[in-house]
């Protein structure tokens, strides 16, 4: 073995460190692949001594790469190549005949065409992670990365799960998981969604076809995965490659790198290179949590204060209330006595079977309890309520916000703010008067919340506990900024890189976590804001690390009770408690000890027929014969009772729309296709009238399904654009499905000037999306996509561009002008309908004594599958829906503190000043996920009703369908407005 | 209706203004004219974590990334102790039209409101907008400014050709600071006119650095125009980009100007209609780009370095992807720049722009496409920038269009 010279790659992931050398014959004779929970110098040495200790006298020429081997490159000073590209080099060496090449990493997710135009990219900073998304879902299930393929591979269907970050994902399968789904079918469906994230986010239009090969860790191990990307490309067999060395295949490739440079290294030299890497001085360090242990036990014991009383169940005699929180990933239960002592208590991951973990729970307390405790009442809140309230016949359901009031007013009965910090949520609520004031979750996209810190430490190979605790020391925790997950992996990352330590993260990812909640949940600008007394609760500030950062950020102390993970469940108790003496619960429906011993159910998948929303519904049946239907969006499905679409504007003003659309002129000389997407759900009584008077047939794209978007993702340039954009392509896909003779689509940098206004903008998407489509949809040319800017303000100008536009059918221009005369008639025509259908909801409300909402968005927000049935959920709960535009012009323009220049947010603004003279009305606004506009408007909107006391309420929606949230959200007002 | 403080010209005289740091270069240079009128000013440079911190505490979160850093600047500054409240005055551009940032003024306004409600805002716009309070930009100034812009940009797209390939470590800053004071003092001290003659000492000073011939590969910048010119929102691109051996190339800030003066001609054109706004704008932009073809004359005639390029050769550049009518933000001139910088052999670009831009999704990512099926060797990454979003994984994605760049070479 003497004077050899081998050449060595080394690939540094996020979670794992590789190594493989080659010998002269570029053949692989050794490779080792390793996790390396963020301890990358130590395991990169670890690997090298290894190394130095079967190869004595050779030398190497050696190149790393990876994620982390970045800054662990340009500390040691050691040959460096870029991950992607060490791909390129392996596949050309060992798979020529390649066309593409797709490689899942731990968080990193790249493609590689090799035919037809070489091209290398990774996910954008937005698309989510890949192996550490499939590790965050094992984890929700409570199951393993193996044992989740195990499952996927006996699926029978596969639900549509967000694909484009892995926060959106979860969103969408809690609600499944709490609804029963089965674990096979979930398992198949977050397989799906990466499949469908790597063609929509990656390959953006460009077709994977060909020899296909898959690398990186997930698609080596997984086998569910490897199928569902086969079946999704239609690959046969001998165009699906999955290398053997796929798990070192980075590594293989920077070693074949490194053969061909000239730098020869002795391994003893390349350890002690490692060893003193220099951190590239980039940490942003934040404040130490504690300083020493006597500030931290000073701390405990002022913590210990807020206790609660215990009684034992075995002994105690009397009347007992049982609480449930059901809530998105773990189960909180408690049982309390008449003076509000704790008889019982459970707080657990619910590993997604919510159901089988009360009811095993439930049996616990019967067997424990004496004869002579009596459970006089029970309550349940949280995701899971409606799914134990037909299962184990729980008297009574009740709100979270509620709840967690009810909790924290008996611990602190002058409580002005309250903070919970869950698995899944942060859930703010300002206390005036002894009433909520006014409340505030987190949206979809900042999700990071307990869950998270629990992946992370996982991942770090720790339990959550053991992780929270190495924080509290931590002298140099990490600024890790405060965004979504997401952004927070990269982060970590970045500090691991720059060699932070595991205590440093920890504590880091405390603070993120409150940075995250006060920057962006509370908005507060100072802590007066949120009043002297503070309670905190919710099972993540169980963990001191968080509750001594959030204490640090506010400057100031708060309470945080011993039960703070079951605050929930201890709320849901007192208002049982409460309702048995109000005498609303009389005699308890709690399942019996006995009959629970019998309980069982079965669960099953299918689809609604109630309307033509097709909803994928879960059915599960209890013995005894009760059901439970979840997956529906409106009450209808459910069977219960049927949605007033009297009370609703939403459902007019489409259903309006459509039928206006429906007429068609007698001898047609041509087939006009119109989008139905953004501006054309206000402008479509115009141009259908217009075209139809001229004698041209309108044919509009299909009503907007999550197929629709399908059919359209894969000509989407910008994952970040809001959905209703997105739709649009599909929609163009439609048209082109329909046979028309061409497409209309107008840009326009200007709305109608409605004269409310500074100015009357349309948002850059809206005015000229069609350039993007255009541009990236092949089958669009100018002959079929006929696209013009258009000022509808300056009627003659529009006569002249459509004079010229519709040249080849020889319109003559008095047509064209009387045409758009009547285009516009058309519009004022739908416009006054809208308003006086609004008028009679309002009024036929108030007879009914039913309070109105504003449901306030953009005229495109009454698109089924952009608002995904809100405005039913809000008519079933008993309340009448009517739109911004139909109640606008009977505001006055409030005093605004931004530029008032858009013409559809102008309607909001003055939507919002009217609903604050009226006292029945409440404004909800509907706000698509990646709206710029709306970060702007909602502030504004929100100061314009806080000010004059109303609520503000915001709905941000999204590709998701999880009306839990939203739920959630309109309850709390409900309660608020009683 | 009013519920904040404007500049009153008493102000003048006690009051420091701070203007956000986006070009270093540039606004120096019209510092100096301002202070010549008599006013006291103040380019800030902090870049600190509290930077961000305040901007996410004082601006909703989901606001683009430049709108956070310049409030979180001002606000960082009016609370470190280092300015009195009391005679301090903050200015901001506003470029008007449909995009978010015309708001900024009003964000920041909002900030202030309850922590430093005494502070002024100035709008510096030529959109007529917030006439109360603004400055008055008389035909002089006008002048001045344009030629501190002229300046600055040949300044930018000198240092950046010679800096990666000097050879004496740092002379071509040595030459940058050199030019920056002299010029500055000539604002400060006196009006000046043709500059033809400085343009070539200009050339000629930085022709005299020594350089290596090496061949770099070039990379070109487009994008949001605060992302991308400052380097405390781009993580100090331009200079990471010199590290890792490349020349970047810097579209001129004149390219931006130019086009907001287009703006308003084409869509009166577009429109149909011929108003006050866009007889003057026309005007305006006549004698501006006359300003620029002698700029570019002047280093053609030079003979060393590559002079930028003519913005009418932009506008017909953008016309074979994008109409000109996409005038949001910075509209279709992003479209336009990628084209060009392809076109003349800067294949690798880099567009910049903050997460969630709106005009970008149309202009940048939606137009990619377009331009690499036109110049199918054209590298094109587009990086997001964002208080979350880490240095690494930006530079790890410009590594890659780097390894790209080098294997097509």
């Amino acid at each position: 073995m003497e004077n050899k010279i081998y050449s060595l790659g080394i690939d540094v992931g996020s979670t794992t460190v590789k190594s493989v050398i080659i010998d002269e014959n570029k053949k692989i004779i050794y490779s080792k692949y390793e996790r390396h929970f963020s301890k990358v110098k130590e395991t990169v040495k670890n690997q090298l001594e290894i190394i130095a200790d079967e190869y004595k006298n050779v030398k190497f020429h050696l190149a790393v790469t990876g994620s982390a081997g970045l800054g662990l490159a340009e500390g040691a000073g050691l040959p460096f190549v870029q991950e992607v590209h060490s791909a390129f080099i392996a596949v050309k060496e060992a798979y020529p005949d390649a066309d593409v090449v797709i490689e899942l990493g731990g968080e990193d997710a790249k493609i590689i065409f090799l035919t037809g135009g070489v091209e290398q990219r990774m996910n954008g900073s937005c698309a989510g992670g890949t192996g550490a998304f499939i590790d965050q879902m094992a984890t929700l299930l409570g199951v393993t990365a193996s044992e989740l393929d195990k499952f996927s591979l006996k699926a029978e269907k596969v639900y549509p799960i967000a694909s484009r970050c892995g926060v959106f994902a979860k969103s969408d399968i809690q609600p499944l998981l709490n609804q029963g789904a089965k674990h096979e079918d979930i398992a198949a469906s977050i397989f799906q969604a990466v499949v469908d994230q790597t063609v929509s986010g990656l390959a953006q239009g460009r077709t994977i076809e060909g020899k296909v090969l898959f690398l990186g860790g997930p698609l080596f191990f997984l086998q569910g995965l490897r199928k569902a990307f086969i079946d999704t490309l239609r690959l046969d067999g001998g165009n699906a490659i999955f290398p053997e060395q796929a798990s070192v295949f980075m590594a293989y490739g920077s070693a074949l790198f490194a053969e061909k440079s000239d730098d020869i290294f002795n391994i003893d030299e390349v350890i002690s290179k490692v060893e003193n890497a220099t951190a590239t001085d980039r940490i942003v360090t934040g404040e130490r949590l504690f300083r020493s242990h006597e500030e931290y036990e000073e701390f405990i014991a002022r913590h210990s204060k807020s206790d609660l009383k215990y009684a034992d169940i075995r002994t105690y005699e009397g009347n007992a209330y049982l609480g449930i929180d059901a809530g998105s990933t773990t189960t909180k239960m408690v049982l309390i006595n008449d003076s509000g002592e704790l008889l019982y208590q459970h707080y657990s991951s619910n590993k997604g079977q919510p159901l089988d973990m009360v009811v095993k729970k439930l049996k616990e307390i019967y067997s424990l309890k004496n004869d002579r405790l009596i459970i006089r009442g029970s309550a349940v809140t949280g995701y899971g309520e409606e799914l134990l309230k037909a299962g184990l016949s729980v008297d009574i359901g009740v709100v979270e916000t509620v709840a967690h009031f009810k909790a924290a007013s008996f611990f602190c009965p002058d409580v002005d703010f309250i903070i919970d910090i869950g698995g899944q949520d942060i859930k703010c609520f300002k206390i005036k008067n002894g009433v909520i004031d006014s409340i505030m979750l987190n949206e979809a996209c900042s999700s990071g919340c307990g869950s998270f810190i629990q992946t992370f430490a996982v991942a770090l190979g720790y339990d959550i506990d053991e992780f929270a605790k190495l924080g509290l020391f931590a002298e140099n925790p990490v600024d890790l900024g405060s965004r979504c997950t997401v952004f927070m992996n990269s982060s970590v990352k970045q500090a691991q890189k720059d060699g932070a330590s595991v205590e440093d993260i920890s504590a880091g990812l405390s603070s993120s976590i409150i940075k995250n909640a006060v920057y962006k949940v509370i908005r507060a600008k100072s802590v007066e804001e949120l009043g002297k007394n503070i309670v905190v609760q919710g099972g993540t500030f169980l963990n001191d690390a968080v509750l001594r950062a959030f204490e640090m950020e506010l400057g100031r102390n708060v309470i945080r009770p011993a039960i703070s993970g079951l605050m929930g469940a201890f709320g849901a108790a007192l208002y049982a408690k409460e309702k048995v003496k109000q005498n609303v619960i009389k005699k308890t429906t709690l399942i019996s000890q006995e009959e629970l011993e019998t309980f069982s159910y079965a669960s099953k998948n299918s689809q609604c027929r109630g309307c033509t929303g097709n909803c994928s519904i879960n059915i599960i049946t209890f013995n005894g014969g009760r059901k439970f239907i979840s997956g529906n969006r409106c009450e209808k499905g459910a069977g219960l009772k049927k949605n007033d679409e009297n009370l609703d504007l939403y459902d007019y003003k489409y259903k309006k729309l459509l039928e206006i659309v429906s007429e068609k002129p007698k001898n047609p000389v041509a087939k006009v296709g119109l989008p139905l997407v953004l501006h054309y759900y206000e402008q479509l009584p115009l141009w259908h009238r217009f075209f139809t008077d001229l004698s041209f047939e309108v044919i509009i794209s299909e009503e907007s399904t999550r197929n629709t978007y399908f059919k359209g993702q894969h000509t989407i340039p910008s994952d970040t654009v809001c959905y209703p954009a997105k739709l649009a392509h599909g929609h163009i896909e439609s048209l082109l499905e329909k046979g028309v003779d061409f497409i209309f689509y107008p840009c326009a940098s200007y709305n109608i000037d409605e004269e409310i206004s500074d100015n009357h903008y349309n948002c850059p998407v809206v005015a000229y999306y069609p350039e993007l489509l255009k541009a990236n949809n092949l089958r669009l040319n100018d002959n079929n996509f006929i696209h013009p800017y258009l000022d509808l303000n300056r009627k003659n100008h529009v006569v002249n561009v459509m004079k010229n536009v519709l040249t080849r059918y020889n319109v003559n221009k008095k047509d064209i002008e009387n045409a758009l005369e009547s285009g516009f008639k058309a519009r004022d025509d739908y416009y006054q309908g809208v308003v006086a259908e609004g008028q009679r909801i309002i009024n036929e409300a108030r007879e009914k004594g039913k309070k109105i909402i504003v449901l306030a968005g953009r005229p495109y927000h009454i698109d089924p599958e952009i608002n995904h049935g809100i405005h039913k959920l809000i008519t079933s709960l008993g309340m009448a829906v009517v739109t911004e535009d139909s109640i606008s012009h009977l505001g006055k323009v409030p005093k605004l503190h931004v530029l008032n220049q858009w013409t559809y947010h102008a309607r909001l603004y003055k939507a919002a000043q009217y609903v604050l003279t009226q006292l029945d009305m409440q404004l909800v606004q509907l706000v698509s996920f990646g709206c710029g506009i709306d970060a702007i408007t909602s502030d504004e909107v929100r100061s314009i009703l806080e000010g004059a006391g109303k609520l503000y309420t915001q709905l941000k929606i999204d590709e998701i369908s999880n009306l839990g949230a939203a739920k959630i959200r309109l309850r709390s007002l409900i309660a608020a407005m009683e | 209706m009013r519920d904040y403080p404007i500049f009153t010209p008493e102000m003048k005289k006690t009051h420091t203004i701070l203007v956000p740091d986006m070009l270093p270069i540039h606004f120096n240079l019209i510092i100096s004219i301002f202070r010549q009128k008599g006013y006291k000013f103040e380019l800030l440079q902090t870049s600190s974590r509290a930077v961000v911190d305040e901007g996410l505490k004082n601006v909703h979160n989901d606001t683009c990334y430049p709108a956070l850093l310049v409030i979180g600047q001002f606000m960082e500054a009016l609370k470190s102790g280092r300015y009195n409240p009391d005679t301090t005055a903050l200015m901001l551009t506003q470029t008007g039209g449909g995009c978010r940032a015309s708001n900024y003024i009003h964000l920041l306004r909002k900030a202030l409101k309850t922590q430093f409600p005494q502070v002024p805002v100035i709008s510096l716009n030529f959109s007529g907008l917030e006439k109360e309070g603004s400055f008055e930009i008389t035909p002089p100034m006008f002048v001045q400014l344009l030629k501190a812009v002229l300046y600055g940009d040949l300044l930018m797209l000198l240092y950046n050709q010679c800096k990666p390939y000097e050879l004496v470590k740092n002379k071509t800053d040595e030459v940058l600071k050199k030019w920056q004071n002299k010029l500055g003092r000539q604002f400060e001290e006196r009006f000046t006119l043709a500059s033809t003659k400085t343009y070539k000492e200009i050339l000629d000073d930085f022709a005299k650095i020594e350089r290596s011939s090496e061949k770099k590969i070039k990379v070109g910048i487009v994008g949001e125009i605060y992302v991308k010119y400052s380097p405390l929102a781009n993580n100090h691109l331009e200079e990471f980009l010199i590290s890792e051996g490349c020349e970047p190339v810097v579209p001129p800030l004149l390219e931006f100007v130019l086009y907001c003066a287009i703006t308003a001609v084409v869509n009166s054109k577009l429109y149909g209609y011929v108003n006050k706004n866009s007889i003057l704008y026309k005007i305006g932009y006549d004698l501006i780009y006359s300003e620029q073809k002698k700029l570019i004359k002047t280093i053609k005639a030079h003979g060393v370095f590559e002079p930028m390029h003519d913005f009418e050769h932009l506008r017909r550049a953008a016309d074979r992807f994008i109409h000109q009518g996409v005038s949001m933000g910075e509209g279709w001139l992003i479209t336009a720049g990628m084209a060009v910088l392809a076109e003349t052999g800067t294949k690798n670009i880099i567009c910049a722009q903050p997460f969630g831009c709106l005009p970008n999704h149309i202009v940048a990512k939606g137009m990619s496409r377009e331009i690499k099926n036109a110049y199918p060797d054209a590298n094109i990454v587009a990086i997001d920038y964002d208080p979350g979003a880490t240095k690494v994984n930006q530079e790890n994605r410009i590594k890659l269009m780097l390894a790209n760049a080098r294997a097509m070479e």
